[in-house]
């Protein structure tokens, strides 16, 4: 565990996978794969159901990345588990890889193609409703970002959620308080994310985003009521793991990572 | 239109698991006896209608079929990127069925007026476009959907009558049907049209074929993807083409001939081309489909007088 962030071994390797893509062409949204790892990897560790050599299995529980700029994040975790080949996050958009800025359902274990934000929520309502429909005891998590919680095909996915109280969805919010262009209190101002999801008919739970046994805890837990939705307010910093870079609006996306930044970052992601 | 359609959906869903009604606060009672008998396939939902393009997308993911009901233009409109990135590029098939097509609901205004509806599905990769020409079209066409492998954009005009469609033992999508012949030799009219202007060109053909004028007319419920081999091989015995649809000039069923006919013969080989659709204008009156259809001279007598018009003026 590093003195400064606090990250275990294993959430330092997923954010050195990150890097692989990073390095790939020197380009990529670290802000949010950085801020997401701990949910991503609770999820695949210790909650959803899935098998890597049947990634359409019926009986799965799904998982959609809705900010899809996060997507290495994502790509780390699904590499670890199998669901292809970790060599390939090393070719993270270049010209034939498979692996494009933002996740696409085309590659494995990959739910929903999202990048374009407020979809993810709604396509997770259907497949909820489906689960209930085909009498599958499958769990729907759609994780969103906080700036793109102003999209508002978001809330109309709520009120529709609501309304099926769809007790196998859960809502993550990946709240890193950072949107492209600044804070996002700033930019959008939601208030209370808590207190808008449970006007909205889900019952919401708040939690520190990088400690693993309280996401552990919390999803597990889901549902929290009979008959409501679950959400779940992860606080979490943006570009964890880079004591330079945290809570930095700069890093959204980095375009210019030239040897000498991948060097400083190489060094703030080792056990010391 | 509409009440064929939907009847045709519960018959459906009675024979296959897959089928799911999703409506968008449509009229009380639509569709209640399906409400009654699968309550589960049945969803009658509020007006949050982008989320209802990404919720059947979702559907779709896990093997249902979902029909949504809207009116033409929120269908078409307020969706729009669900239909394109949720469903069309994931290749995760849904139905929108959008009643009213074209000016059959002028009388609410602009907004009600669907007059861009094709143009903007068609240019979706991966979409189909239909626009049925009656109500028995209607419940022919949309067993065929069950196993079709892409989105469908099924555009519902308001009335089901007159009949003009035959069962047509061949019938599938994106093929064409020559509903009338002409019985001239030598290269004559051909008159392509789509939804209810099918009826209309043909009782235009009708009215021409008085003033010695025989017409070829051809029907394309499925503007896209549109029957290329058809069309060419009617162009090609044509001296005049004339395309028809309740549809703004730009990128209907006028634009996609244009494309095919531009992409596969030569300037010698062309026959003159006209096209009758709605101008490149918001519609700013109201009064019925058919009133309007009048006044922008696309009923029959409208119709069959440009067409001789056009006639006359190529032959100077």
């Amino acid at each position: 565990m590093t003195k400064t962030t606090g990250l275990d071994e294993r959430s330092l390797y997923l954010r050195r996978q990150v890097m692989k893509g990073l390095a790939s062409t020197g380009k990529g949204h670290v802000g949010s794969a950085f801020s997401l790892i701990e949910i991503i990897r609770v999820l695949y560790d210790d909650v959803l159901r899935f098998n890597p050599r049947e990634p359409h299995w019926p009986e799965r529980d799904r998982c959609i990345l809705s900010p899809g700029h996060g997507c290495l994040a994502l790509y780390a975790v699904l590499a670890d588990k199998l669901f292809f080949s970790a060599d390939e996050l090393s070719s993270f958009v270049q010209l034939d890889s498979r692996l494009g800025g933002c996740s696409e359902s085309t590659v494995p274990g990959v739910e929903a193609t999202t990048g374009s934000l407020g979809h993810g929520f709604s396509v997770g309502v259907g497949m909820a409703l489906a689960a209930r429909i085909q009498r599958r005891d499958s769990r729907v998590y759609v994780i969103v970002g906080d700036g793109e919680l102003g999209e508002g095909s978001n809330w109309e996915a709520a009120m529709c959620a609501s309304k099926h109280k769809l007790s196998n969805l859960t809502v993550i919010v990946d709240d890193n308080k950072v949107q492209c262009s600044g804070p996002t209190h700033r930019v959008s101002n939601f208030g209370s994310l808590a207190e808008k999801f449970t006007s909205f008919g889900f019952l919401a739970q708040e939690v520190d985003g990088h400690d693993l046994n309280a996401l552990k805890r919390v999803f597990q837990g889901v549902p929290y009521d009979v008959g409501r939705p679950s959400a779940v307010i992860c606080h979490t910093v943006m570009s964890k793991g880079l004591p330079f870079a945290e809570n930095d609006a700069e890093w959204h996306w980095k375009s210019n990572l030239d040897q000498e930044m991948f060097v400083k970052m190489h060094a703030a992601l080792v056990t010391g | 239109m509409q009440s064929a359609c939907l009847k045709m959906i519960y018959e459906l869903a009675k024979k296959d698991p897959r089928v799911v009604f999703i409506g968008t606060d449509n009229a009380p009672g639509l569709l209640s006896d399906m409400q009654a008998d699968m309550p589960d396939r049945f969803f009658m939902e509020g007006t949050w209608e982008a989320n209802l393009i990404g919720l059947a997308s979702g559907l779709s993911a896990d093997g249902f079929i979902p029909f949504i009901l809207n009116h033409a233009t929120f269908i078409t409109r307020r969706g729009y990127e669900q239909i394109l990135l949720d469903s069309c590029l994931q290749k995760r098939p849904v139905v929108l069925i959008g009643s009213g097509g074209g000016v059959a609901t002028a009388h609410l205004g602009p907004t009600h007026t669907a007059i861009e509806d094709m143009a903007i599905m068609r240019t979706i990769p991966g979409m189909t476009v239909i626009a049925p020409c009656d109500a028995d079209e209607v419940t022919r066409i949309m067993p065929l959907i069950l196993d079709w492998p892409a989105s469908v954009y099924l555009r519902l005009a308001k009335y089901g009558k007159p009949i003009v469609s035959r069962p047509e033992p061949t019938a599938e999508i994106g093929k064409a049907i020559l509903m009338r012949n002409a019985t001239t030799q030598g290269r004559g009219v051909l008159i392509v049209s789509t939804g209810a202007m099918t009826h209309r060109a043909l009782a235009a053909a009708e009215l021409l074929s008085k003033q010695e004028v025989d017409c070829t007319v051809l029907h394309f419920h499925t503007v896209k993807p549109l029957d290329q081999p058809t069309l060419i091989r009617e162009a090609r015995q044509a001296r005049l083409l004339v395309t028809i649809e309740e549809h703004i000039f730009t990128g209907g069923l006028g634009s996609a001939c244009l494309e095919v006919l531009a992409d596969n013969m030569s300037a010698r080989e062309l026959p003159d081309i006209y096209r009758i659709a709605l101008a490149d204008e918001f519609v700013q009156n109201y009064g019925s489909q058919d009133a309007l259809l009048e006044k922008f001279e696309m009923q029959p007598i409208g119709l069959a007088g440009r067409i001789a018009r056009r006639i006359a003026q190529t032959a100077r």
